[in-house]
């Protein structure tokens, strides 16, 4: 390797760090907060590494004694909800959607194209443009602040993206398959089901973990349609911890942190399929 | 009398056309009554005045939500602050996220290790990031001051979120922090699939990777970039959720985006026809702002190609 060639890759080494630093700063700050004492969260000049770093926080907001904080009290039942309401709409989601995305890709049939562009320019629609009229509907049918509701209105943005992104990947599959299939003897259904979304798993997993994490990310109909524990997730519980309730940091970043753990592990873990999902639902557009 | 079904035969086009229509319809179904039928409501409701509440009596008004909206100051600062967030907040994210791209294309030692910590941050949900940067900017006990106060930058303790235009950019600077993963991951991958024949080509000509750069590769990004650009707009015109974690709007409405205005009419004033009005107006907007990429999307396409 020639000098300058040596100088240029340590120049540019020299430029991820800030951008890892921009990274991990905030996010070590996170882990620090949830992890002190109260008094030296409070001290000036700051304290930057905790003298005696606790897990206390975190046992306070998953087993929350009699002197627990209010707020800290209330965490583990959303947390709970956050993952029913998230898995179920992965699952509903997932089934519907590959169905409506393999018909849509693969099947001619009339008025095909307008329903697929008509459900790509829902996702244009924002959330807030819904909400009354859903509050009303929800109210009457006595599902308010019910995992239920949130379940039912996060289709409305879980579908549209399951079905673009599932159908970007069958279009990556190859026609031969399908004819080989139906030759012999292999009905439309048993293609989808028995040649299709095996040889899909990819595709599944990778948009299995956008819908959860866009689930679980969701803040606004939370914030509308829920009020009690019944039905509350992490977000608005996290949110809670700033408004209701005293202050109380430590438990707040905590909880900041439990929230974040199971889409941060997701992934890392899947990060393979996350970068591939980015691909096809973004670039492929 | 025997009866007899007389065997209903489809050709192999009907049939598909009637399992198409079965696999579609559960979806098709789903979203046309959580996004379809609620949007035609708001509409509708927009020329009530109407309280917050069911089985309240609403009255109709006519246009004049939109009239009194349209007639209003305040209506249009909101909008002004919104657009101000939306392309301050897509124009650096685009920059940052392409040269970011960059970086990790170029390869250097521990880019691996960079695109991997990309998804952290991607990952961490936005309530949390944005409960994490209210903290940093804590005027008493946050990070941020800690920080600069212990370099020798500033010399007291500064408030930040008691000055509007300030507060607003350090929204931003959060949502930076939460979506430039994003964009940068999208851009890499895109970078990834270009072939590498063009450039070379054009380095043995003499051209320098500043040319290269803007000559060659942007270009050939211009899709992927487009795609982004409608993605994030769409996303940051409608912001809500890191703004009521921050600011919750303050200080003194400073940081209310058309969203807010809209949860706020709604939700804490009861004004449910304006309300509607408000989110009919961001609906249409929203699409106009999509609308005008696309155009741009297309003629780029054709003059491409």
């Amino acid at each position: 390797m020639s000098r300058s060639k040596l100088l240029t890759r340590l120049a540019l080494f020299g430029l991820t760090i800030p951008v890892l630093l921009f990274i991990y700063l905030p996010i070590a700050w996170l882990v620090i907060s949830s992890t002190s004492t109260r008094a030296e969260l409070l001290s000036k000049p700051a304290h930057w590494i905790p003298e005696a770093p606790s897990i206390q926080p975190y046992v306070d907001i998953l087993f929350p004694g009699a002197e627990a904080s209010d707020a800290s009290k209330t965490f583990r039942p959303t947390l709970q909800n956050s993952l029913l309401v998230a898995a179920s709409v992965t699952a509903v989601s997932l089934f519907f959607g590959s169905m409506a995305a393999y018909a849509l890709v693969r099947i001619t049939f009339r008025f095909r194209r307008i329903v697929l562009l008509s459900i790509l320019g829902t996702r244009m629609i924002p959330e807030i443009s819904l909400v009354i009229p859903l509050y009303v509907i929800a109210a009457q049918l006595r599902i308010l602040n019910t995992p239920y509701v949130l379940i039912a209105t996060y289709l409305g943005f879980a579908l549209p993206f399951t079905i673009w992104l599932m159908a970007a990947f069958f279009e990556s599959i190859p026609f031969e398959l399908e004819d080989a299939a139906r030759i012999d003897g292999c009905s439309r259904l048993g293609i989808l089901f028995r040649v299709i979304l095996p040889i899909s798993t990819p595709g599944l997993i990778s948009t299995a973990l956008f819908v959860f994490l866009l689930s679980w990310d969701e803040f606004f109909f939370a914030l509308i349609f829920t009020s009690t524990l019944a039905a509350k997730t992490v977000p608005v519980a996290i949110a809670e911890f700033t408004g209701r309730y005293v202050v109380d940091i430590s438990g707040m970043m905590a909880g900041g942190v439990l929230a974040a753990i199971p889409p941060v592990v997701l992934a890392l873990v899947f990060q393979r399929y996350i970068v591939r999902g980015l691909t096809a639902g973004a670039v492929k557009g | 009398m025997r009866f007899s079904p007389r065997p209903i035969r489809l050709t192999l086009r009907q049939q598909d056309a009637l399992v198409g229509g079965l696999l579609v319809a559960p979806s098709l179904l789903i979203i046309l009554a959580i996004t379809l039928q609620p949007i035609l409501s708001t509409f509708y409701l927009s020329f009530f005045e109407a309280p917050l509440g069911i089985n309240l009596p609403r009255v109709f008004v006519g246009l004049s939500n939109y009239t009194g909206l349209l007639k209003d100051n305040i209506f249009w600062t909101t909008i002004g602050r919104t657009f101000y967030f939306m392309l301050v907040s897509v124009a650096l994210e685009l920059i940052l996220g392409m040269a970011i791209a960059q970086l990790i294309h170029a390869r250097p030692p521990g880019w691996k290790f960079l695109r991997i910590s990309l998804i952290i941050p991607w990952a961490v949900p936005t309530i949390v990031s944005g409960a994490m940067w209210r903290w940093i900017y804590n005027a008493d006990y946050g990070a941020l001051n800690g920080l600069l106060f212990q370099l020798g930058l500033i010399k007291s303790y500064i408030p930040w979120l008691i000055d509007p235009v300030r507060a607003m950019n350090l929204v931003i600077l959060a949502d930076i922090w939460h979506t430039v993963p994003f964009v940068a991951l999208v851009l890499q991958a895109a970078l990834a699939t270009l072939p590498p024949e063009l450039e070379e080509a054009a380095a043995v000509d003499g051209a320098t990777a500043w040319q290269r750069f803007w000559r060659i590769r942007l270009p050939l990004l211009r899709s992927s970039i487009l795609v982004i650009l409608i993605i994030r707009s769409v996303e940051a015109f409608r912001v809500f959720d890191i703004v009521y974690i921050i600011t919750q709007g303050g200080p003194a409405f400073g940081t209310v985006t058309i969203s807010y205005m809209t949860y706020l009419e709604t939700f804490s004033y009861g004004h449910l026809g304006r309300g509607s009005a408000l989110s009919f107006l961001i609906s249409l907007i929203t699409l106009a702002v999509a609308f005008i990429y696309i155009r741009i999307l297309f003629r780029s396409g054709e003059s491409a190609s």
